[in-house]
């Protein structure tokens, strides 16, 4: 894929997140920070590549980056989860 | 051309469907109702990048099996047994497993084929850079959060030419890298040390109160390295997924800034709080202390309370008893309130977060522009453990460095409660006329004691 193309890609997908996020309510802020943290671990797509086809130090490193990418994800995502879980709403307790 | 649906052709489709499910999370997890569903969505998404990269062929299992287990334990244990007030700083060392992995997939895939054009090794160094420094610095403001380091801001001469200069010295061999990437590993290596020392250097001199800012920018970081390993691998989902959370964290840059009143500039390297500041106006005034025994008589008559909690509370671990409190003033007829301050704790949101935890329902959670029109009816404004957030000078000295910060104006109620260890300033070290008002009561002591001998005084007489 020519590099133009990826980078139009880029600055559209920027431009989606800054409309998307716009408008959170601050009391959803600490959520929406961690899980969108948990997102950023999508580099551990990258970090498996690494890992499945590297030579020795290659191999290593891409290792080490799956453990981190994944601690990245599975934390990020089961953090967020705990958090959300506490938000709750007068009315429906009621 | 032949549209052929070949097996690399699924995988991409099912990137796509990734990057939807990432799109969809984000846009959920702006809105109560919908975020915790969001959240889910969002982390469907990355299952089905993962399963569908380890489908795509050709790689060894083992290694990657090792890596996905140790991961997954330890990401576990730490999200299930960290406390909601430690949320900040992990956080923080979320954030930067997520920027040293960029690094490392970026240094892998240089020594996987050194020999790249000009378009891949421009993004090899950047997602070196970047990760590097959300890498550091994310250990940094861990260390400044959990108290394993000063929360001061740390200063030393010469600081910002020493920092510049790094980064001038990373730019430019990174330079020289990209244009012959196959013989300059060596200089490749100094980049990422480089990158290691500046995420160092760039977030000692930001002092505790201005964390929220600094995780903010390197969540964004984080998420620019994930965005650059994708031109690196050429890769949409990473390209789309790095760049969506590069977004959001500029966002709550901004909002934490503008929450601020201060430019990102001066916060990164203006190192706001490390010395007492000289030139605000002395106040003048008495300060009044006020026991538990006769704040309970004031509370006990009042109609109207808000809440306003700043980090003290978490330090204290006091969100539970204000809910206790809150339940009783609510039993006695009284309206019940939080305004929460954006920056108020040490992340975006944190307050928010300790609040849910006590079962506070989110609706009690106010912002300070739907409550300052209506503070002069409030009966008792409650301060525990903010300072900066509620300091009036922000409104009415010139010469305050907090002048024009938008502030929670509790000084407008008919009373104020501040609960307060001492009389120390608050991180700005600049001086709070707040507690030196007309309208003002000082709680001295631990705001946790302080509450819970009130909860006691309401239960007594609720028995009585």
């Amino acid at each position: 894929m020519s590099a133009i193309l990826l980078l139009f890609i880029f600055v559209l997908a920027i431009f989606l997140g800054l409309e998307l996020i716009t408008k959170v309510p601050s009391q959803l802020h600490t959520p929406l920070m961690s899980g969108s943290n948990a997102i950023s671990g999508i580099t551990i797509v990258g970090a498996l590549l690494a890992a499945g086809t590297g030579g020795t130090v290659g191999t290593i490193l891409g290792t080490l980056a799956v453990v981190f990418a994944t601690i990245n994800v599975v934390g990020g995502y089961l953090v967020t989860d705990r958090m959300l879980a506490m938000f709750k709403s007068s009315r429906r307790e009621e | 051309m032949g549209f052929s649906f070949d097996f690399s052709s699924l995988i991409n489709l099912a990137y796509i469907i990734a990057s939807i499910l990432f799109i969809y999370g984000l846009k959920m997890l702006g809105r109560a109702e919908t975020a915790r569903r969001g959240n889910l969505v969002s982390a469907t998404g990355m299952l089905l990048a993962v399963v569908v990269t380890l489908l795509s062929g050709g790689l060894s299992f083992t290694w990657i099996l090792v890596g996905l287990v140790v991961g997954s334990a330890v990401g576990v244990v730490a999200a299930r047994s960290v406390q909601m007030t430690a949320m900040p700083e992990m956080v923080a060392l979320f954030n930067g497993s997520g920027g040293l992995a960029s690094l490392l997939v970026g240094w892998a895939e240089y020594l996987r084929e050194p020999d790249v054009p000009i378009a891949t090794a421009l993004p090899i160094v950047l997602a070196v850079l970047i990760g590097g420094i959300a890498f550091t610095g994310s250990v940094v403001a861990f260390g400044k959060l959990a108290g394993r380091l000063p929360g001061r801001p740390m200063l030393f001469r010469g600081q910002q030419p020493i920092n510049a200069g790094i980064l001038a010295a990373a730019a430019i061999l990174g330079l020289i890298f990209i244009l012959a990437p196959a013989s300059n590993y060596s200089l490749f290596l100094i980049v990422i040390f480089a990158s290691l020392v500046l995420g160092v250097l760039a977030v000692i001199p930001i002092g505790g109160a201005d964390m929220p800012i600094v995780i903010s920018l390197l969540n964004s970081y984080s998420g620019l390295a994930a965005s650059a390993a994708g031109f690196i691998l050429e890769n949409n989902v990473l390209i789309v997924a790095g760049s969506l959370v590069g977004a959001s964290g500029l966002i709550l840059t901004q909002i934490m800034c503008k929450s601020m009143n201060r430019s990102l500039s001066n916060v990164l390297f203006s190192g706001f709080g490390a010395s007492v500041t000289s030139g605000a106006s002395a106040v003048e005034g008495e300060v009044k202390a006020l026991s538990s025994e006769d704040a309970y008589f004031i509370l006990e008559a009042s109609r109207s309370v808000i809440f306003v909690p700043g980090y003290g509370m978490a330090v204290a671990q006091a969100q539970h008893v204000v809910r206790e409190l809150a339940d009783l003033l609510e039993e006695n007829g009284a309206e019940v309130r939080y305004a929460i301050h954006p920056v108020a704790g040490r992340m975006p949101g944190h307050m928010n977060v300790l609040l849910a935890e006590a079962n506070v329902p989110y609706e009690q959670l106010v912002e300070p522009e739907d409550v300052n029109p209506s503070m002069a009816t409030i009966d008792v404004a409650v301060v525990i453990g903010a300072n900066d957030v509620v300091n009036p000078a922000a409104r009415e000295d010139q010469t305050s460095p907090l002048y024009g910060m938008p502030i929670i104006n509790v000084d407008e109620a008919r009373t104020v409660f501040v609960l307060k260890r001492s009389m120390n300033p608050g991180f700005s070290g600049v001086e709070n006329p707040l507690f030196f008002k007309e309208n003002t009561r000082m709680l001295f002591g631990d705001a946790k004691q302080t509450i819970s001998s009130l909860v006691s005084e309401f239960k007594e007489a609720l028995a009585a």
